[in-house]
């Protein structure tokens, strides 16, 4: 499997639109979830009231982190965890191998996580020699396909039942099956064993509690307690936004989590984790272990437009509703984090240069921002990510930037304005039929845009009479 | 009430009947309408593809243009282009004086059908029109300017129009301006799924506030060679049968 690069956006585009199985499984997914998350709000009188208030705490906690990391550090500490703290990706997956190779382990089970997704942290730990498998059905499925998740909480969304199937009947050796409880069953045995015999567990975090330094992690099948709860040494990986000033502030995002990303009222699971255990006959870990990671999210954090970014929940809600994610899914965007919050947070993780497409690859529609449950402007981050694409002048744009230029030299002179209409309208003569610019394919070279536009669809002609003209011909004289 | 009418580059150049219709609704209800012909764009294209110099050229231009008037009202046929003008006062963030002006214009800049239900507090314009028809909500004027109730109000009124609404009549077009030419194929596709529900709706027009996605429906009708005609509602609630 080789793995798409956000560089060739648009190619990898058309390839997901030729794509009709992944586009049949795109279409029933992101549309059941969408209808699951209107019901599920609607289940809610004070939705709104939710949002804001879950964005008042988000925007306090991203004002103030560094008071709440080191409220949260220390009260975990005090309770037998040990903190670590990773710049980036690479000194993540480094302290992460060590503290498994001072421990001699070998055998890892893994519960999902975005923030492991980030640091390509399997990668890592292959290369180091340890074995890895991941416990989430979903990520389950992506890894022994050798792929990478195509959705934020549903990694496998782009797989059909089908193409499951096949793939356990030559991993896993199960005959052909298109019963779905055959495959969760095989998929749950299979895995039993691996957590049985595991040395360490990874998770991510969704919530870090500042107040009570605890960690909370939200599912629906059980592994993620298994995972946090069955191996000697527990590592949880967390993102620095992930801080929550008090323990009420749960109750906020736990309505709002599930009902945005799945449409439940509430995850099957939720796992407060404070500390390890405090009397050594008790289950669970003997070892806590969190490695809080940067990894470009302070540049976010410096600006107060970008800022917002952080405040994510990694809910999936605006994939889900995004016309462009709906055609083409998550690989295309070649990041880890795809769809509308992929294409505002990859540039920043990761630079401009790579992700240019990204910010553009939006027709700045707004229903992100619409189902957002802690209503990040993701329009205006993209149009913010634009202008410092142009600014920045990444990649070649000398033609948009000239067009640009004399664009705006025309929209501000009425001579201008009229001679290009005039010039237009001399032009067009070539090019009209019918009342209508049909295809026009040998209009690349000369002008793109119009080769673009009528590759799939007729245009309207200038206009004989401009309503101008019209205006000082037919109507001006009523007044 | 003394009505400036900001007809949107497009319209004037690509649509004239838009300008024209508006005119004429307008007047009908009662007011007096100006057009400044020095008016050119609202500074959209160049702002939402990142080009915020060109936008603050443009800009400027705009706000100059509509403050010379004495009108109580900016009206537009264009939700998008209404809530481009309302982005205004973002675009000149770091200029106190321009922002000043930007908001000033801002305040008194309305998207026509939100005009006449908001504003004026009229729902009947009068208007007739035989047949059946549905509405596309544009997404500017949707989830910047909040319209959605009141076009359709507008349009139940019309005498002799049969009214139904389209599956996912609030899901984008695939227009999205330099979106539509960069990603022709993606633009397409979520186009058809419009297009997919405008069929199912039987319909013999579509009706739509913005002429930038009737310009994207109907480039696609008519590609297909379907009957269905697209309509801006200016043109509609200009109509009398």
């Amino acid at each position: 499997m080789n793995h798409l690069t956000s560089e060739t956006f648009d190619d990898n585009a058309r390839a997901a639109l030729d794509d009709v199985q992944l586009r049949g499984a795109l279409r029933n997914a992101t549309s059941l979830f969408g209808k699951r998350r209107l019901a599920a709000a609607a289940g809610l009188q004070n939705w709104e009231e939710l949002r804001n208030r879950a964005r008042s705490i988000k925007d306090d906690v991203l004002l103030h982190l560094d008071q709440y990391l080191e409220q949260f550090v220390a009260n975990a500490e005090s309770r037998g965890a040990k903190f670590h703290w990773a710049r980036d990706a690479s000194e993540a997956n480094a302290i992460i191998c060590k503290l498994i190779q001072d421990r001699g382990g070998r055998k890892i089970v893994k519960s999902k996580s975005m923030t492991t997704e980030e640091t390509h942290l399997n990668v890592a730990l292959e290369a180091a020699g340890m074995q890895v498998v991941e416990t989430d059905l979903g990520e389950y499925i992506i890894q022994l396909a050798e792929e990478t998740p195509s959705h934020i909480i549903v990694p496998a969304i782009h797989k059909t039942k089908r193409q499951i199937s096949e793939l356990f009947t030559s991993e896993l050796g199960i005959p052909p099956t298109d019963d779905v409880d055959k495959l969760t069953a095989t998929a749950r045995a299979t895995l039993r064993d691996r957590f049985a015999e595991a040395d360490v567990g990874i998770s991510g975090v969704n919530f870090g509690i500042a107040e009570t330094g605890t960690i909370l992690i939200v599912e629906n099948e059980g592994n993620i307690r298994l995972t946090t709860s069955l191996p000697r040494t527990h590592i949880a990986v967390m993102g620095i936004e992930k801080v929550l000033p008090r323990f009420a502030d749960v109750d906020v995002f736990l309505k709002l989590l599930p009902r945005s990303g799945t449409g439940q009222r509430l995850t099957t699971y939720q796992s407060f984790i404070t500390g390890v255990k405090q009397n050594a006959a008790d289950e669970g870990p003997d070892e806590l272990h969190v490695v809080i990671l940067d990894n470009g999210r302070s540049r976010m954090l410096a600006h107060p437009i970008t800022r917002q970014s952080l405040a994510c929940i990694r809910c999936g809600a605006c994939l889900n509703a995004c016309p462009v994610y709906q055609q083409i899914g998550g690989h295309a965007y070649g990041s880890v984090y795809p769809g509308p919050i992929g294409a505002v947070i990859t540039p920043q993780l990761v630079g401009l240069k790579k992700t240019a497409q990204l910010p553009y690859a939006s027709s700045l529609c707004g229903a992100c921002r619409e189902v957002c449950p802690v209503k990040i402007d993701i329009p205006q981050l993209l149009l913010h990510l634009r202008s410092e694409i142009t600014e920045a002048s990444v990649n070649k744009r000398r033609s948009e930037q000239f067009a640009f230029k004399l664009w705006a030299r025309v929209m501000t002179s009425n001579w201008l304005y009229r001679m290009s209409g005039e010039v237009g309208r001399l032009f067009q003569r070539f090019v009209v039929h019918n009342g209508k610019i049909g295809k026009l394919e040998k209009a690349g070279i000369l002008a793109p845009p119009l080769a673009a536009w009528t590759s799939g669809r007729d245009l309207r002609p200038i206009e004989k009479k401009t309503f101008r003209e019209r205006w000082h011909s037919e109507l001006k004289r009523h007044d | 009430m003394l009505v400036s009418l900001f007809v949107t580059c497009l319209v004037d150049q690509l649509w004239s009947s838009v300008g024209v219709s508006s005119v004429e609704v307008l007047r009908r209800v009662g007011c007096e309408v100006q057009f400044d012909d020095r008016q050119t764009c609202c500074s959209q294209p160049a702002f939402n593809t990142g080009y915020r110099d060109e936008a603050r050229q443009v800009g400027r231009r705009f706000i100059e243009v509509f403050e010379s008037g004495n009108a109580d009202a900016i009206v537009t046929p264009s939700g998008s282009c209404a809530a481009m003008v309302h982005h205004l006062p973002e675009l000149f963030s770091s200029d106190e004086h321009w922002q000043k002006r930007a908001r000033l214009i801002a305040d008194r800049t309305f998207e026509l059908s939100s005009f006449l239900v908001r504003v004026l507090n009229r729902d009947d314009v009068g208007a007739s029109w035989p047949g059946r028809l549905t509405w596309h909500d544009a997404c500017h004027g949707l989830r910047d300017l909040n319209i959605k109730t009141e076009p359709r109000r507008l349009i139940s009124k019309v005498r002799g129009a049969e009214f139904v609404e389209l599956d996912n009549a609030d899901s984008c077009c695939g227009f999205g301006g330099t979106f539509s030419v960069k990603y022709p194929e993606i633009s397409l596709a979520i186009l058809d799924q419009k297009i997919e529900a405008i069929e199912r709706a039987k319909v013999d027009a579509v009706i739509s506030g913005d002429a930038s996605c009737l310009m994207q429906i109907g480039g696609r009708l008519s590609r297909k060679g379907s009957k269905v005609r697209v309509m801006h509602i200016a043109e509609l609630l200009a109509s009398k049968a």
